[in-house]
């Protein structure tokens, strides 16, 4: 009998017991579709983070040097906090002294930041914006760029040149039906003329990235983002990933002499960096995929039960028709192939409604909370695999018992 | 020892079997089912195999049919020895060589009496096409050819003992083995479904049935008596001496 045959065997006899199939096939239907969607969260986030969080907020092949991290992951105890308050603060000369390290091709800011409130004549006021200061290389550094206007020059931030460029939403809120260019924009008084305004990026984990401004760092600014001669950080950007480790270890070593550390004294400082922050990402994932991994395989352990015990049954009622069939001709493979094709076929299919159903419940997920999925099409594979794989193991015992009945008792069946 | 009726040649036997025992081991009791059958069947024979029960007609009928294997003997089945087969080979034997026809028909109740007389067929490897084609031929041929998609349910018994019938001989059986074919129909019915195994017969369709209904066994050509695991007569019958 050849596997078509099979298969189309095992249809007939799904749609002769529709209700008992629908039944049989629910623990597998519900795992696979808790997978699909599971996998789809970890997936979506896994892109999110990787792409928005990482990519644009953080920089490629870019890290920072800061007094502690930003990006924590689990609990910092009261102690650590108040042993990194101690840390020397990140001054301007160790930046000086990082950019003499650097080799070619590498791209090097000083970085401040501040939360400020900006006023102009065209609008009553708005949300706070994130002020950044910064050197120029800054904007090569992340990878901006402006859709009207211009960014300053490395001379508009030696002079310290009071120019502005600002984020897409700070421009819809503070200059509503202005053209913002060349228009003033105030910060506790001190007038900035608006030179650009910067591409939309959206926003990373709740923080707009739209409503930010960059002024440059020398300029009046840094009376509001510099006020305690403490850096938020010196952004550094190696010549390649493959360069990353080598400027990491020059940079550590610049600033080690600065703050006079003996050999096996820890750093009082931190090079954070997209691969650290996302470690923390990484940790969260490995327990998400745990947790879509372990739960649908109990739920598919308890399927192939039901579907194993379904099997039992069926050949049990069907002793008979597999005596008739036996008399016939069928060869023990025979009918050992119809029961394993019957019951693959039952939970492939089961399968496959849960990964329609589980595709479904992702793009809920995504519409009704801030989770981002995304289907990965391994996953759908991954599913149905699971789902003929089941079937087989859950099939081979009464498969096998089938295929074994003497055709004489068989027949002799009610 | 010679067929009853010398004139066939030993060349033509369909079925030559030589001192046929089978045991079954109940318990402590071994029960000696079959104690010794030497039989010959030449080919477009039709042959009763009566006897009272308990005298080994059922093992004698499941031994012919491959069903069963014999614990000494020798069976030669169209010129191969089938005793000491395997499971798959007599399988294969079943598909190829026998045609049976059950007292309860033993059709597949929810498949159409087309796809019944094609099991024979998918088991043999055949294509869907020709399948379809030879089943309705089979059908056609026992009176059926109106009636073929119909599930075994919405045909009367006659009806579905002819579609057994189709099926039986769908794969050019070397034998047709019918066990009790009217056990279970009424007396016009059973001459009917009699009518049909004569009309086989008559084309060439060699034709060994069991029964314990003298009546039904006239309508073979010869009756072979089984009693205690033996054969006890093995005779003309006067249909066949009237021809």
């Amino acid at each position: 009998m050849s596997f078509v045959e099979a298969i189309r065997l095992a249809l007939s006899q799904l749609r002769a017991q529709l209700l008992k199939s629908f039944f049989t096939l629910i623990g597998v239907t519900i795992s696979v579709m808790f997978l699909i969607a599971i996998v789809s969260i970890v997936d979506g986030m896994s892109a999110y983070v990787e792409d928005a969080f990482a990519g644009k907020f953080l920089g490629v092949n870019t890290f920072n040097v800061r007094r502690f991290p930003d990006f924590q992951t689990g609990d910092v105890t009261a102690a650590e906090w108040r042993a990194w308050q101690r840390r020397p603060k990140i001054r301007i000369e160790d930046g000086l002294a990082i950019r003499q390290s650097l080799p070619e091709g590498a791209r090097w800011s000083l970085h401040d930041v501040r939360w400020l409130a900006p006023t102009t004549r065209y609008s009553s006021g708005g949300p706070q914006v994130l002020a950044n200061a910064s050197t120029a290389g800054y904007f090569r550094i992340k990878n901006l760029t402006v859709t009207g206007g211009r960014l300053f020059t490395e001379q508009e931030d030696q002079i310290g040149a009071p120019v502005v460029v600002i984020g897409a939403d700070v421009a819809k809120d503070y200059f509503p039906g202005v053209d913002p260019i060349g228009k003033e924009l105030k910060i506790d008084g001190y007038p900035f003329r608006v030179i650009g305004i910067m591409e939309k990026q959206g926003s990373v984990f709740g923080l707009n990235l739209d409503s930010q401004l960059w002024a440059p760092f020398n300029s009046p600014m840094s009376r509001f983002t510099h006020a305690r001669e403490n850096l938020y950080g010196v952004v550094i950007q190696a010549p390649s990933s493959a360069a990353t480790d080598e400027v990491k270890e020059a940079v550590r070593e610049v600033m080690r002499r600065r703050h006079h550390l003996r050999p096996g004294e820890p750093d009082d400082f931190v090079l954070e960096s997209s691969a650290s922050a996302l470690s923390a990402w990484d940790k969260i994932k490995s327990y998400l995929v745990l947790a879509g991994v372990v739960l649908p395989t109990i739920g598919l352990v308890v399927g192939a039960i039901v579907i194993m015990n379904i099997m039992l049954v069926a050949v049990a009622e069907r002793t008979r028709e597999i005596g008739i069939r036996k008399s016939l001709g069928a060869r023990r493979r025979d009918i050992l192939a119809q029961f394993l094709v019957e019951s693959a076929t039952l939970s492939t299919i089961g399968a496959a409604i849960g990964v329609a159903l589980g595709y479904g419940l992702s793009h809920l997920i995504s519409a009704l909370s801030p989770l981002p999925t995304h289907v990965a099409p391994w996953s759908i594979g991954l599913a149905v695999a699971i789902g003929a794989g089941v079937g087989i193991v859950a099939g081979l015992y009464p498969a096998s018992r089938a295929s074994r009945l003497d055709p004489i008792i068989a027949l002799r069946a009610d | 020892m010679s067929t009853p009726h010398g004139a066939a040649h030993a060349a033509d036997a369909v079925i030559r079997i030589r001192d046929l025992r089978r045991e079954y081991v109940m318990g402590s009791e071994t029960i000696q089912a079959l104690r010794g059958v030497t039989l010959e069947v030449q080919r477009n024979e039709y042959v009763a195999i009566m006897g009272p029960s308990g005298s080994g007609k059922s093992t004698m009928m499941n031994t012919l049919g491959c069903l069963d294997t014999p614990t000494s003997g020798e069976y030669w089945l169209n010129g191969q020895e089938v005793s000491r087969l395997s499971d798959d080979a007599l399988a294969r034997v079943r598909n190829k060589e026998i045609g049976f026809v059950f007292q309860t028909f033993n059709l597949l109740p929810r498949a159409s009496a087309l796809h019944n007389v094609e099991l024979p067929l998918v088991y043999a490897g055949v294509t869907a096409k020709e399948r379809r084609e030879r089943a309705a031929q089979a059908l056609e041929r026992v009176g059926l050819g109106q009636r073929m998609h119909h599930k075994p349910n919405e045909l009367s018994g006659g009806q579905r003992q002819r579609v057994a019938i189709a099926r039986a001989l769908v794969n050019r059986p070397s034998i047709l083995l019918a066990d009790e074919p009217t056990g279970n129909l009424d007396s016009t019915t059973s001459e009917e479904i009699m009518r049909v195994f004569g009309e086989l017969h008559r084309q060439g369709q060699t034709v060994i049935m069991v029964t314990h209904e003298p009546d039904i066994a006239a309508f073979a050509e010869r009756v072979v008596v089984l009693r205690d695991g033996r054969v006890e007569s093995d005779r003309r019958t006067a249909r066949e001496a009237a021809a």
